[in-house]
């Protein structure tokens, strides 16, 4: 069956392209972009149903670089299939999702499980990172070539940081020889452990342990110091500190070959959230200052932070229902992602085409997966918005199997229409 | 006049004229503890459950005292009896609690916040008796109850709290409620022990504990955890005395009329010398008389009507 | 007020000679003074008693001590009220054991106050005797107890309201009976 997508206004930061236009999708594929494509535009043989898209934005499927699934292991906070439809729901087209599982995802085998459940369950495009060491321990190297064979994207101990500065250096240098990109999750647990908040007003007020920005700032810099040594890049994930964003900055500057992304709560929130001891605020990186998040806003606008990813980490009420110092560290996100960075671009911090872009094209790029652009042959993932769509948040409503986000009951503009994997519409909004 | 909230969670939550209230209350308290008869019926027939996670003898004895004092019935439960070690959550060990009517909670907890999980999921009034390093309203209540009665006032003396900030409850409850009833605060002691950003609080901190006594007209003396050496904090008991202990040489520093307070336990030797602590200044066992008053007045306060 | 009817029924003169009037057969009825105190019901008991205590000591020529009481603690309507009163000290500078005690209030109505004073009293010690002394005797007893001396009984409904105004606490001497129109 094909399908038109008429009067849109169809949004592609790949191209530039930002037109009310028609897109005719064929096959899986996109066979047409052009301005007054008719249903007979298509092959003839099959029966074009037509979608109305006028006062809606196309855009390319988004792409979540940074999502924890929960499977293997921990299939009560979230599986392959829930995780791919709260994805569908926030308007993302591919997630890409973390070894952090139990079993880690350190050998094929495991790999190989989740993109056999990702085929048979999940409703959008499934990309597994690979651990880097094994059991996420920062001790030996996986079997990084076995991995990519099996078809991770990228490697990742996230959740943890490679502490052995000696591992991560070998580890970057032998990832070399298979083109796969390291994410870093930067953290000197020297400094944080025992960290439940930021380090700052709120912690001095509360009395909870604090992280400080210094035990994010370390790492960042200890790991851009490698990249550039071993000349592989590294992506820093989930950036959240002025000082994160100023060592990023300059080192792109000199040219290394970093790029990094930050997560939506991290330049929505501050640390006076967590005043309330809800542990729906407790994530890692902490949510931090005001400051910070001026420098966040400021780095996603001039480049130094590429991608906007979720870091949906699900968590039941057995890790959250408990007391702040005991909580579970994380909160979801693939369903109030977009809607959050859309606030950005009323508060005129970016461009649509900018945020977009930090949602698809660049995060495709970083993991060369031919993904998040609206050329014609391109996959058919598309997202249609209806950005003036005024809606509240309801957790309960998520798809996502866990409840864990600290944005319950705001309202927030930007609705997920359609979202299509593939051609085949996997989401729609109740009208 | 009345309390507003249901629970006395944080000072924070206070305005002056509940602490004024609180206070005036406990004055009349404190009558009845000087009785041979040290009971009035007021509360007879409630039922206060004091539930500790973390071993106290003072701060429990002193709530099961003010809740006889008013006929309550007090239950003691603690963490080593409590069903806690079987796994159950705050919250399911509150509403089994719940379950039986009792008409007040106390709660001491090593969680920060742990106190508002049981006021947030429970109808019954619950009062914070220490959680974590957040707060521990009724001590400093009972600390601006003695330095009233010493000093006839709160507003305008100059207090120095001085020691480990960073882990005391009883130094954020007691920043909250002199701040809010007019009162100067310094604080002391050694920079790993005090978070930074604790200006933002509104006090000064000033490093050099003699320069922080100066012209002070109360010193409240922190507990120092001995095992914080083992992390760094302080290199050894004897440096700590030396440099952030106070002494009767400090002591000079002070008004002449200086008051001496300590949460305890002393850990004599460290923290305060001996003979300061025994001395004509300290006032660390009027700290603990009142203490029953204060806390008979918020049951009163809170549960009896 | 302008729906209330007023009416006085002491004014300052009748009031001075009403408690003239009860000190005199205090005096006359105690047989000495020896072991007797006066201790007032918070908040006008305590004025009435002050009052007394000097009209005793302008007749006999003995001091009468006098004390405060304040029966917050023992109420037994606290959860019937809306607003929680607020709580003042019990002051009685004298021990209570052995001693002749006249308990003084402004207004004996249904009872219950002087019951929660006899308890705060027998709380304190064992006194040798309790007699009651009050302004106003306005009827409507819900328990057995009466009166030893009686300033003025006055006939009420249960609508209407009796406002004792005393110069120690109200810079005025005044008894009113009031009664919405």
């Amino acid at each position: 069956m094909a399908l038109l997508i008429k009067n849109g206004r169809v949004l592609d930061p790949a191209s530039g392209l930002d037109d009310i236009t028609d897109i005719l999708v064929e096959g899986g594929k996109i066979r047409a972009l052009a301005r007054g494509l008719a249903p007979a535009a298509g092959a003839g043989t099959e029966e074009v149903s037509v979608l109305d898209a006028t006062g809606l934005v196309v855009m390319p499927g988004l792409i979540d670089m940074h999502t924890h699934l929960r499977e293997p292991g921990h299939e009560y906070k979230e599986t392959i299939q829930t995780g791919s439809r709260a994805g569908a729901a926030g308007g993302f087209t591919s997630l890409v999702c973390m070894a952090n599982t139990s079993p880690p995802n350190d050998t094929a085998a495991v790999t190989e499980f989740i993109l056999e459940k990702a085929r048979r369950e999940a409703c959008v495009n499934i990309y597994p990172v690979g651990a880097l060491t094994r059991g996420l321990k920062g001790e030996e190297l996986t079997e990084i070539g076995d991995l990519k064979g099996a078809g991770v994207v990228a490697l990742s101990d996230d959740g943890h940081t490679v502490k052995n500065a000696g591992i991560m250096r070998r580890g970057l240098e032998y990832a070399r020889n298979f083109s796969l990109p390291v994410i870093c999750h930067c953290e000197e647990d020297d400094l944080s452990s025992g960290g439940v908040i930021h380090e700052g007003i709120t912690s001095a007020l509360l009395g909870l342990r604090g992280i400080p920005p210094v035990a994010e700032e370390i790492i960042v810099a200890r790991d851009i110091a490698l990249s550039a040594w071993t000349r592989h890049p590294v992506h820093i994930a989930h950036v959240s500190t002025v000082g994160s964003v100023q060592i990023i900055r300059e080192a792109k500057a000199r040219g290394v070959k970093i790029t990094a992304e930050t997560a939506p709560h991290y330049f929505t929130l501050t640390d006076e959230a967590v005043r309330t001891f809800d542990t729906n605020t407790k994530i890692n990186p902490p949510l931090r200052s005001e400051k910070d998040v001026e420098a966040l806003k400021e780095g996603l606008r001039d480049g130094t932070i590429d991608v906007i990813a979720s870091d949906h980490a699900p968590h039941s009420s057995l890790e959250k229902d408990v007391e702040y110092d005991t909580a579970a560290f994380g909160i979801i996100g693939l369903e109030t992602s977009l809607a959050l960075t859309l606030r950005l671009v009323s508060q005129q911090v970016m461009s649509l085409t900018q945020a977009l872009e930090k949602l698809t094209i660049n995060p495709a790029k970083i993991l060369a997966i031919d993904k998040g652009r609206l050329g014609e042959g391109a996959d058919a993932d598309i997202t249609i918005v209806d950005m003036d769509a005024e809606h509240t948040i309801d957790v309960t409503a998520f798809k996502s199997k866990s409840r864990n986000s600290p944005f319950h009951g705001w309202r927030l503009k930007g609705r997920v229409i359609y979202t299509m994997v593939s051609g085949t519409i996997v989401f729609q909004a109740k009208s | 006049m009345e309390l507003r909230n249901k629970d006395l969670l944080a000072i924070r939550d206070l305005s002056p004229e509940e602490i004024l209230l609180i206070l005036d209350t406990a004055e009349s308290m404190k009558e009845i503890s000087t009785r041979d008869i040290k009971k009035v019926p007021t509360l007879r027939g409630k039922t206060v459950i004091n539930l500790f996670y973390e071993p106290s003898t003072r701060t429990r004895t002193s709530f099961e005292i003010a809740g006889k004092r008013l006929s309550a019935d007090v239950i003691n439960i603690s963490s080593a009896t409590s069903s806690t070690t079987k796994g159950e959550t705050l919250k399911d060990t509150g509403r089994n609690l719940q379950a039986m009517n009792p008409d007040l909670i106390v709660i001491r907890h090593a969680a920060a916040g742990a106190p508002k999980i049981l006021a947030d999921a429970l109808p019954v009034p619950v009062i914070n008796a220490g959680d974590g390093a957040h707060e521990h309203p009724t001590q400093a209540l009972l600390d601006a109850f003695t330095i009233r009665e010493k000093k006839k006032t709160l507003a305008g003396i100059t207090v120095a709290i001085i020691g480990d900030i960073t882990h005391s409850r009883v130094a954020r409850s007691n920043i909250a409620l002199l701040q809010k009833m007019g009162a100067e605060v310094r604080l002391s002691g050694p920079y790993t022990m005090v978070p930074p950003y604790i200006e933002a609080l509104g006090v000064s901190f000033i490093p050099d504990i003699g320069e922080a006594i100066r012209d002070a007209d109360v010193i409240m003396m922190l507990r120092i955890q001995l095992e914080r050496q083992q992390h760094g904090l302080f290199p050894t008991v004897r440096e700590y005395a030396r440099f952030f202990g106070l002494n009767r040489e400090r002591l000079q520093r002070a008004k002449p009329d200086v008051l001496i307070m300590h949460p305890g336990p002393l850990n004599r030797g460290v923290e305060i010398s001996p003979d300061v602590a025994d001395g004509p200044y300290s006032i660390i066992l009027d700290q603990v008389t009142n203490g029953v008053a204060v806390r008979m007045a918020l049951l009163y306060l809170l549960i009896g009507k | 007020m302008a729906t209330m009817q007023t009416r006085i029924v002491l004014d300052k003169q009748d009031l001075n000679r009403t408690l003239t009037r009860i000190a005199h057969e205090i005096s006359e009825r105690s047989r000495g003074m020896e072991h007797l105190v006066l201790i007032g019901i918070r908040r006008r008991g305590v004025a009435i008693a002050q009052r007394l205590s000097q009209k005793l000591h302008d007749i006999t020529g003995v001091p009468v001590p006098v004390g405060a009481l304040d029966i917050t603690l023992y109420r037994d309507d606290l959860s019937e009220i809306d607003a929680q009163p607020v709580l003042k000290k019990t002051e009685i500078p004298f021990s209570v054991k052995g001693k002749r005690i006249i308990l003084c209030d402004d207004v004996l109505y249904t009872g219950r106050t002087i019951r929660a004073a006899l308890d705060g009293i027998i709380d304190l010690g064992r006194p040798m005797s309790i007699q009651l002394a009050v302004l106003i005797d306005r009827g409507h007893r819900e328990l057995p107890i009466q009166a030893n001396y009686v300033g003025k009984a006055i006939s009420t409904t249960s609508d209407e309201q009796i406002e004792v105004f005393l110069e120690e606490d109200d810079h005025i001497d005044q008894v009113l009976v009031k009664k919405a129109a």
